[in-house]
């Protein structure tokens, strides 16, 4: 029985919420990102441990899913939509100044956390394509000028 | 009474109705004008892209584009208008300095039928009193009461209800397979993964009138014999996730969902499932491993989950907006629906209109209306100087109406016979500059990183089509790359094992079928 003290307590009110049920298991993972940042090995073991799933069958799993995270989240999280009505209105423009700003290709992460670039295939909001989202802040109807001042402005 | 309605559905919350909303609540109250002016957040109102909005009861004035200052002397106008008089026809002495009054006799409006939207902007999706106010649970407490399970799968098949999550398939026609099989612990699940890239129907729907899908949701329970039900949704969705967890709370608590409703021996309860960011998890038997908690890879069918599904049990699943459709159907009666729409398809189908028009949103209209309507009509065509190439319908699994083919009626099977599908609801507006071949490529590109990698057909397929697309979008493809998409495409849909690869090709094909120059003008290699 886990107590108070013991490694990933945080996570102890979602497992008993689903019994410890193995169908719980992406409810759990959702869970567990939000609680510690990403999915670390001791994390992931911890998760099955306590769902008597087996290691492979946890990581099978979390690995399929894109929204799932196995190193912390970027400094800077830099995001591009590229769905459909962003795209079509000038995404790849975007895309090509955050690869240039940033200094990285697209789906990658500076080796020392500092930034990360990716996209996301629509943000639901498509009147305003298209559309960029770095950390909390979206921008909409985004420039590719606007965007490269954007990016110089981020701290390093 | 004077009413104030704000959007607050995510389009208009990303244009700051959130803080519009806090103005005018400040406003109202330092006003002590609380008991005299209801103020309430509403889903989506429709034009999108002219938000913030806010309308304004009992006329049902719509305002766009409405910033803070307006916000206070709006309120300060509705004031002096109380004060005076308490003649709400008081003409309102008010214009906004920023924002404009739309014209609600414009097509954008006078074109709709809202049926499954018809509360949507009209109630503050987080207070169940206010649905229960225009009927909400009423119509599952009427057949609770009244009905026999098989009455209600009858009204569905009579209705002509086609399911709204891309394929068509016969609501009724479902329902009563789902019934038919033994077993008393069914399940229900609501598909609201809508992972077509630029759609956002059921988003607004889940945002503006949760209730109304919960309710569709016990009444298919009660219809085909289920307890349980999932909600299956998107993690993107954020906004609707919180407000579907707080509709559900707020319907156990005043005995809408949960054991013996409404004083019968029914009872249904109804869990959230967030997905993980996979397309393919829409497909439904995807769907159902992945509620399983394990990966959301599609299997064979049969069995249908009709027969197999979620814990081996037999399965009913809808989309959103199906489920939407049932309490009015009800409500009205099936000959009511049926008469809206086409003898083949019935009713309404909201679209999210996106892309190169000029009045982008979300519009609910019946059934056959045509698609120059809603492109040139509603949305006012492309923006200055520019026209409408074609419009893309069905997302990844869709294609391509050329503009000389608006004509065209949106109805299932006139949209198929173009080569394209109804699909959810997505309609992206393309204008003459748009490249038709990166189009497809970018279908292509989606299609690839998607396949969940199960089959060789999609798995290396896509891998192949998208290859030579990038061939040819690079000036070095030759007509034999040409006749190899075509071959490869057509055997990439008749041998993969789901939806996802059956359908990975038809961008490509509908852009090949209408804009064939588009694809000659860039090869180069003889
Ligand atoms: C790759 C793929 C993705 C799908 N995505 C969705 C989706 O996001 N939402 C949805 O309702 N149906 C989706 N479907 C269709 C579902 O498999 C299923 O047909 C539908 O949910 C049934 O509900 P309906 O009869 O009410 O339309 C998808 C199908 C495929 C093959
Ligand atoms: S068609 Fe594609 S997505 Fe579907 S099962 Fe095969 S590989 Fe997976
Ligand atoms: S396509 Fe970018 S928000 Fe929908
Ligand atoms: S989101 Fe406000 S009108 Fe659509």
């Amino acid at each position: 029985m886990a107590t108070a003290s013991a490694p990933f307590a945080a996570l102890e009110p979602l497992l008993r919420r689903h019994h410890g049920r193995a169908d719980a298991l992406i409810e759990v993972l959702h869970g567990a990102q939000q609680c510690y940042g990403h999915l670390s090995d001791p994390l992931l073991r911890h998760v099955a441990a306590r769902l008597q799933l087996p290691l492979s069958r946890v990581k099978g799993t979390a690995s399929f899913y894109h929204l799932f995270r196995f190193q912390p989240p970027a400094r800077h999280r830099c995001v591009v939509c590229t769905g459909t009505a962003c795209q079509i209105q000038g995404a790849p423009a975007l895309v090509a100044a955050m690869e240039e700003g940033l200094g990285l290709k697209l789906g990658a992460r500076r080796g020392d956390g500092w930034a990360s670039l990716s996209e996301v295939r629509c943000l639901g909001t498509c009147s305003d394509a298209p559309l960029v989202q770095i950390d909390d802040s979206i921008g909409r109807q985004q420039t590719v000028a606007g965007l490269r001042r954007w990016l110089q402005e981020l701290e390093p | 009474m004077t009413g104030l309605r704000c959007c607050a559905s995510a389009g208009c919350l990303a244009r700051g109705s959130g803080a519009l909303m806090g103005v005018l609540e400040t406003a109202i109250s330092r006003g002590e004008l609380g008991d005299q002016i209801q103020l309430r957040p509403v889903g989506c109102l429709g034009p999108c892209s002219q938000g913030p909005l806010l309308a304004l009861d009992p006329d049902g004035d719509l305002y766009a584009g409405v910033d803070p200052q307006d916000a206070e002397t709006l309120v300060a106008a509705l004031a002096r208008r109380l004060h005076q008089s308490s003649d709400q026809a008081t003409p309102l002495e008010w214009a906004p300095a920023r924002g404009e009054r739309l014209d609600l006799r414009a097509p954008f409006f006078q074109r709709q039928r809202r049926i499954v939207l018809e509360h949507c902007g009209l109630i503050d999706p987080t207070d169940l009193e206010q649905a229960i106010a225009v009927g909400a649970y009423g119509q599952l407490e009427r057949v609770l009461q009244s009905w026999s399970p098989e009455q209600v799968v009858t009204e569905l098949q009579r209705s002509g209800l086609r399911g709204r999550g891309g394929a068509g398939y016969p609501t009724g026609l479902k329902w009563a397979t789902v019934a038919r099989m033994p077993g008393a612990r069914k399940v229900v699940v609501c598909n609201a993964d809508e992972g077509d890239p630029g759609a956002f129907m059921d988003r607004a729907v889940l945002e503006g009138d949760p209730h109304r899908v919960l309710e569709g949701m016990a009444i298919a329970a009660y219809a085909v014999g289920a307890d349980h039900g999932f909600i299956y949704i998107r993690a993107e969705y954020e906004l609707a996730i919180e407000r579907l967890r707080l509709a559900i709370e707020q319907a156990v608590d005043r005995g809408r969902l949960g054991a013996a409703l409404f004083g019968t021996g029914f009872g249904f309860t109804l869990e959230l499932r967030v997905g993980a960011g996979a397309y393919v998890c829409g497909e439904e038997t995807a769907l159902i491993a992945s509620i399983e908690g394990k990966r959301g890879t599609p299997r064979p069918r049969p069995p249908y989950p009709a027969e197999l599904g979620v814990g081996g049990r037999p399965t009913l699943i809808n989309n959103v907006e199906t489920f939407a459709n049932v309490a009015p159907i009800l409500r009205e009666g099936a000959d009511w629906f049926a008469a809206i729409g086409t003898a083949g398809s019935s009713g309404t189908k909201v679209f999210s209109l996106t892309g190169h028009v000029r009045r982008g949103g979300l519009v609910e209209v019946p059934m056959g209306t045509s698609l120059a309507t809603v492109v040139l009509e509603m949305g006012e065509g492309s923006p200055h100087g520019s026209a409408v190439k074609a419009v893309q319908t069905g997302g990844p699994s869709g294609g391509c109406v050329p503009a000389d083919r608006l004509d065209t009626r949106l109805d299932y099977e006139s949209l198929q016979s173009l080569g394209t599908i109804m699909g959810s609801g997505g309609m992206v507006v393309l204008d003459q500059n748009t490249d038709m071949v990166a189009l497809a490529a970018y279908f292509m590109a989606f299609c690839r990183e998607e396949s969940c990698g199960k089959c060789v057909p999609c798995r290396a397929g896509t891998v192949q089509l998208h290859g030579l697309l990038e061939k040819i979008l690079a000036g070095q493809a030759s007509q034999a790359d040409l006749d190899q998409l075509e071959t490869l495409g057509a055997m990439v849909m008749d041998t993969s094992l789901c939806g996802l690869g059956q359908s990975a090709p038809k961008p490509m094909l509908s852009t090949l079928r209408y804009f064939r120059g588009d694809y000659l003008a860039r090869l180069g290699a003889p």
